[in-house]
């Protein structure tokens, strides 16, 4: 199965503030945006990231072909059991996230 | 009529291209606004009250906009100076505005705006049930906020525009919201608010919105209607979609930007190039609400050492995992034993670098590491403790064998000793708001002068 990084333009993550982290897929088309919004459940997500998907925010952006995801931090930016300052690695995770046919 | 703020870079420390700024400078606008600070590197900032980036970087940029202020005869405004914003390090930048007056030759009216919050002024307010909590929280308590090194309010722009209606030259803000030093002038000239917000929002990270985004500087123009964007770097545009995707930048909803006494919305925004560089944007909206001001907190959460070694030897880099494990439940009991410290008093964590070290439990890839680095982090209650506990686990780290019957291995350390100081280690303690009876109720002003006459 295809990874999701390799369909896609660009998987980023980042801090939005010190308690959550948000995660932008840019899909780089309408039509790789089509497919790939229906493929990537937000609750397979949520498991990749241990998140409850209760707490997970997910905006379809079509005017960006944009797909984001933004989730309180589980450990706070930081804090002493924190392993990435920046939150800026997560977004391999997804990357690496198989998706597809 | 329309207000032209010019933005070097989005932070000031990390550099910008000095001939952008020539031209940003020529284009006359009417004001300069630069950030200063962010949460970005950590809770180290807030908590000692120090600045993340070097003296000499941030005098040497600021010689270069304060000539760019002299040259172009408008304000020039820092906020969240020195990183974090406290009244600590507002007095530091301060200190580096006065030494670079009397050096360039200006004599300049400064004020400064600290954003600094006694724990006594937050606490009266949580009694008074005029503190909410945001989303998530950490719990909070009088004693907490007395215990916390450093409380900051993020100041909004109706703060920045009572700096500068004192006729001060250069404003140096202590923390305020990294939109609220771009969008004070607008707003205070009547441009339409919610340009003037979503505006600030596109230009806080300077070239972050164009193609180019190490470039550095952009001019905003806004007007009763909207607002324009447009790049001074050679060969850098914006285009609408650099623009509108900027909004997705460090913020959880890509729409919504809360700012203190309201918010803006942007979803009925719309981006248009006016040319190849520049981008128009209006339908941008401003919703009044109840002032209130975010909070920033950092409470000391004890004293760190770390130690390093490196394994190389493929039998141990096989079974590394296990090796911590059990290298980890031997040391506690040593740490008991000889320290007479129990686990609760510390703690130690081993961070295998080649194996899990930047995601932890979230990791689903295993590999076969040619070596994998072994990152031990003990924190203790004081720095003494911590580095005793440095010293009592460093010939183990060293030697300690995966079986009984076997020759003790030894790995490899980098540097004598292995175990590093780093000193107190700080946690953000606060994401709560504070409303406000009016803007400057918890924030104080004070105007000089420096420099030659």
């Amino acid at each position: 199965m295809p990874r999701l990084g390799d369909r896609v333009l660009k998987v980023r993550s980042k801090n939005a503030g010190p308690f959550w982290i948000t995660v932008d897929v840019f899909c780089g088309s309408t039509e790789v945006f089509e497919q790939v919004r229906h493929e990537l459940r937000t609750e397979a997500v949520a498991v990749l990231f241990q998140q409850p998907s209760q707490l997970m925010k997910r905006f379809d952006i079509g005017d960006l072909n944009v797909i984001k995801f933004s989730f309180p931090r589980p450990v706070v930016q930081g804090a002493r059991t924190d392993r990435d300052m920046h939150g800026a690695q997560w977004a391999v995770l997804l990357a690496e996230f198989p998706v597809g046919h | 009529m329309s207000t032209r703020v010019l933005v070097p870079t989005g932070a000031l420390g990390i550099t910008f291209d000095r001939g952008a700024l020539a031209r940003g400078v020529a284009a006359r606008p009417d004001i300069i606004a630069v950030d200063g600070g962010s949460t970005d590197s950590g809770p180290f900032s807030l908590g000692s009250g120090t600045s993340k980036y070097s003296r000499a970087a941030t005098k040497s940029e600021w010689r270069d906009l304060m000539r760019a202020r002299g040259e172009a005869g408008v304000p020039l405004v820092i906020g969240s100076s020195g990183t974090c914003g406290t009244d600590a390090t507002v007095d530091w930048m301060f200190e580096i505005t006065r030494e670079l007056a009397a050096e360039l030759g200006q004599r300049l009216k400064v004020a400064r705006l600290y954003s600094s919050q006694p724990a006594a002024r937050v606490a009266k307010a949580l009694a008074d049930g005029r503190i909410t909590p945001l989303s998530p929280a950490p719990e909070i308590s009088p004693e907490a906020l007395g215990a916390m090194s450093n409380i900051v309010a993020l100041a909004g722009a109706e703060q920045v525009q009572a700096a500068l209606a004192t006729g001060a030259e250069i404003v140096i803000a202590g923390r305020t919201t990294d939109t609220a030093i771009i969008s004070a002038l607008p707003l205070a000239r009547g441009e339409h608010p919610g340009a003037a917000w979503h505006g600030a929002k596109v230009g806080e990270c300077g070239a972050l919105c164009t193609t180019n985004p190490t470039g550095g500087v952009i001019l905003l123009e806004f007007d009763r209607q909207g607002f324009t964007v447009e790049p001074l770097v050679e060969n850098t545009c914006c285009t609408p979609h650099s623009v509108s995707a900027h909004m997705l930048y460090e913020n959880s909803d890509p729409f919504i930007l809360y700012e203190p006494g309201g918010h803006l919305d942007v979803t009925c925004a719309r981006y248009q190039a006016l040319d190849a560089r520049r981008v128009r944007v209006t339908g941008s909206k401003w919703v009044p609400d109840r002032y209130t001001v975010k909070l920033e907190g950092a409470i000391l959460a004890g004293y760190q050492t770390s130690i390093l070694a490196v394994l190389r030897d493929p039998h141990y880099v096989a079974h590394v995992q296990k090796w911590a494990d059990e290298l980890h439940a031997y040391l506690a009991y040593q740490i008991v034993q000889r320290m007479g410290l129990h686990a609760e008093l510390y703690s130690l964590e081993f961070r295998l670098i080649g194996i899990n070290a930047a995601l932890g439990a979230m990791e689903n890839r295993r590999g076969e590491p040619v070596e994998v680095g072994i990152l031990g982090l003990i924190t203790a209650q004081t720095a003494e403790t911590a580095e005793e506990i440095g010293k009592l686990i460093n010939p183990y780290v060293l030697h300690y064998p995966l079986t009984k019957d076997e020759e003790l291995p030894t790995f490899a350390f980098p540097y004598s000793p292995a175990q590093s100081e780093r000193g107190p280690v700080y946690e953000f303690a606060l994401n709560h708001v504070m409303e406000l009876d009016h803007p400057m109720q918890a924030f104080r002003l004070d105007l000089s002068e420096v420099g030659h006459a």
